[in-house]
């Protein structure tokens, strides 16, 4: 115990000891956390890395895209109208003549900040109300869990439009709209997770060491629900783009001319008919594809843990 | 300068709303220094006495009577002043080391913890204590284990964590809720010794709740018999053993598993009985 031993890879000891103990050592050796780039590779497996690529592909071209979009996402004219795709407009250009790839990767922005928005509101709300409940318990958890309740009777989308209809459509507005309405479901799990944590002896024992509740639930419970508050945000995430790309679909949420995934969609829709399919076809790519990645590396995170493979 | 009186605790299912008494007005005192073990069966309310101290005891319960600890009333402390209670005079050492500290955090956090949250040491010396703490329970690489997970560490070094977080707070009463029971027999005799030497160094006095009669009368310098939720009598371990006043306690004695028949005990408990008597001495 005191002395250093001499770090030895197993299975390169004597045949005695490359028994059935060592496999068992060797085991263990895997469960505990190497690094945390190894650990989440392993818990999101080859297509779950994937997806954290194409998330990455997509963040990074929101950032640059004044540099990599070859043209201005508001530049059009009428003579350009409906050009189908070529070397010079890759994915040809919209009815007002506008180049519909620099308006899929200026589009990147706002149609990524809406579901952040969303995904962080949520997360903290639904946090906050989960932990006081669990902490306080009683006729306190009975509330909040009642009014979460309440809260759920109410579609998403209503919440959204009702907030549009009082505030004015913005994709701030709709975003904010939006986060209250994910709340019960997020608080829902993180709750079941932190109560399960809350009845632990370790909380009795550091309750008896005379640590208030307060520290209680910040040091020790909210480390332990942290990967269910993770999960909840990445498929959040997902859930949000679809829901404010229909908000903006419908003219609620982001306002033309901003370029906006949603929009996008919506504005190609008179084209389709006329056989100019670009627009949204390109545009609605741009969301399953983004969702769909969200959406894996969430269920990965999530998943894994509940079937108990990864502490 | 513990005095428990006439403790009844009552328990009523919240389902059926049945009242059921667990334990039927006990009287102990324990003074300063002075160790006591509650011996007894499984359901004989001797964890269920260290609720009442602790002011843990399962929700749906009433205690009456009176529990004070230097002339605080420990039955009607709540809020800021349990608090305070529990984080400077009391410590206790569970069945099950891994239940007591959290699975996510090093080790080192909860000793550390237990002093800067709950007594407000500042952290940097909150750290230099801890490792402090670990040597003086016989931890060598302290640094090591300071950094280690529960499931990194076995059992025995992590029951002897939880009693270095213990002594920590120099408390007044140490409560020991089978803290060897999870422990295999081997590292159970090093954990028990550890605890009894820090014990007697701090002067602290100390419940120790068992089933087993005669590591209670080692480390103890008075049995409490329980049985039924009731305390049957309370003696010096030799009273208890030579002159037994009630049937059960016969029983209880006789029930031992004996390694050498013959009626004579195992000679290290004789050594180790031998050697508590001394020290009082």
């Amino acid at each position: 115990m005191t002395t250093q031993k001499p770090a030895r890879e197993p299975g390169t000891g004597t045949r005695a000891q490359n028994t059935i103990a060592v496999q068992l050592l060797r085991k263990h050796r895997n469960d505990v956390p190497v690094s945390g780039w190894r650990l989440l590779s392993r818990r999101l497996g080859p297509v779950g890395v994937g997806s954290l690529v194409v998330i990455a592909l997509v963040v990074l071209m929101a950032i640059l895209a004044p540099v990599i979009a070859p043209y201005d996402p508001y530049a059009g004219g009428v003579t350009a109208r409906h050009e189908a795709w070529s070397l010079a407009h890759l994915m040809g250009t919209d009815q007002s003549g506008r180049d519909i790839l620099s308006r899929i990767i200026w589009g990147a922005r706002t149609s990524l900040i809406g579901p952040a928005i969303v995904a962080v509101v949520t997360a903290v709300l639904a946090t906050l109300l989960a932990l006081t409940a669990v902490w306080f318990g009683g006729r306190v958890d009975a509330l909040i869990s009642r009014v979460l309740d309440i809260l759920f009777a109410f579609p998403n989308m209503l919440l959204a439009i009702l907030a549009v209809a009082i505030f004015g459509p913005s994709m701030l507005t709709a975003s904010l709209a939006l986060a209250i309405g994910f709340v019960p479901y997020s608080a829902r799990v993180i709750r079941s997770v932190a109560l399960r944590e809350r009845n632990l002896p370790y909380v009795a024992s550091a309750r008896l060491q005379g640590i208030s509740g307060f520290l209680i639930t910040v040091r020790h419970i909210l480390p332990n629900v942290r990967t269910q508050i993770l999960t909840g945000m990445t498929i959040n995430f997902g859930y949000a783009m679809i829901e404010l790309a229909a908000l903006s679909f419908l003219g609620l949420g982001v306002q033309p001319p901003t370029p906006d995934w949603g929009l996008m969609v919506s504005n190609g829709q008179a084209s389709l008919q006329q056989g100019y399919w670009e627009q949204s076809i390109f545009a609605g790519l741009a969301i399953v594809i983004t969702v769909a990645a969200f959406g894996y590396v969430g269920e990965q995170l999530g998943g894994r843990r509940a079937a108990g493979r990864i502490r | 300068m513990l005095n428990v009186e006439s403790l009844v605790l009552t328990v009523t299912d919240p389902d059926t709303g049945q009242s059921t008494e667990i334990l039927h007005g006990n009287s102990f005192a324990l003074g300063a220094g002075e160790s006591l073990g509650l011996v007894g069966e499984s359901g004989s309310g001797k964890s269920m006495t260290l609720k009442c101290i602790l002011g843990i005891e399962p929700s749906g319960a009433r205690v009456a009577g009176s529990i004070t600890l230097d002339g605080t009333d420990l039955l009607s402390a709540g809020g800021e002043e349990l608090r305070r209670i529990r984080a400077n005079d009391l410590a206790l050492i569970a069945q099950n080391p891994h239940g007591s500290l959290n699975p996510v955090l090093p080790v080192g956090r909860f000793l550390v913890e237990g002093m800067s949250d709950a007594r407000s040491l500042p952290a940097a010396e909150a750290r230099t204590r801890a490792a402090d703490l670990l040597r003086q329970v016989g931890i060598t690489d302290t640094e090591r284990v300071l950094r280690s997970y529960p499931h990194q560490l076995s059992g025995g070094m992590l029951q002897r964590v939880v009693i270095a977080g213990a002594m920590s707070g120099e408390p007044k009463l140490l409560l020991a809720d089978e803290p060897t029971t999870a422990l295999d027999v081997t590292t159970q005799a090093e954990v028990v010794a550890i605890l009894d030497e820090k014990r007697r160094q701090h002067g602290l006095s100390m419940i120790y709740v068992t089933h087993d009669l005669d590591l209670a009368a080692a480390i103890c310098d008075r049995l409490a018999v329980m049985k039924d939720g009731e305390i049957l009598e309370i003696g010096t371990p030799e009273e208890i053993r030579d002159r037994p006043k009630t049937d059960y306690t016969r029983a209880l004695m006789s029930a031992r598993p004996q390694l050498y028949p013959e009626g004579r005990s195992a000679p290290a408990l004789d050594d180790e009985a031998h050697a508590s008597t001394e020290d009082r001495a």
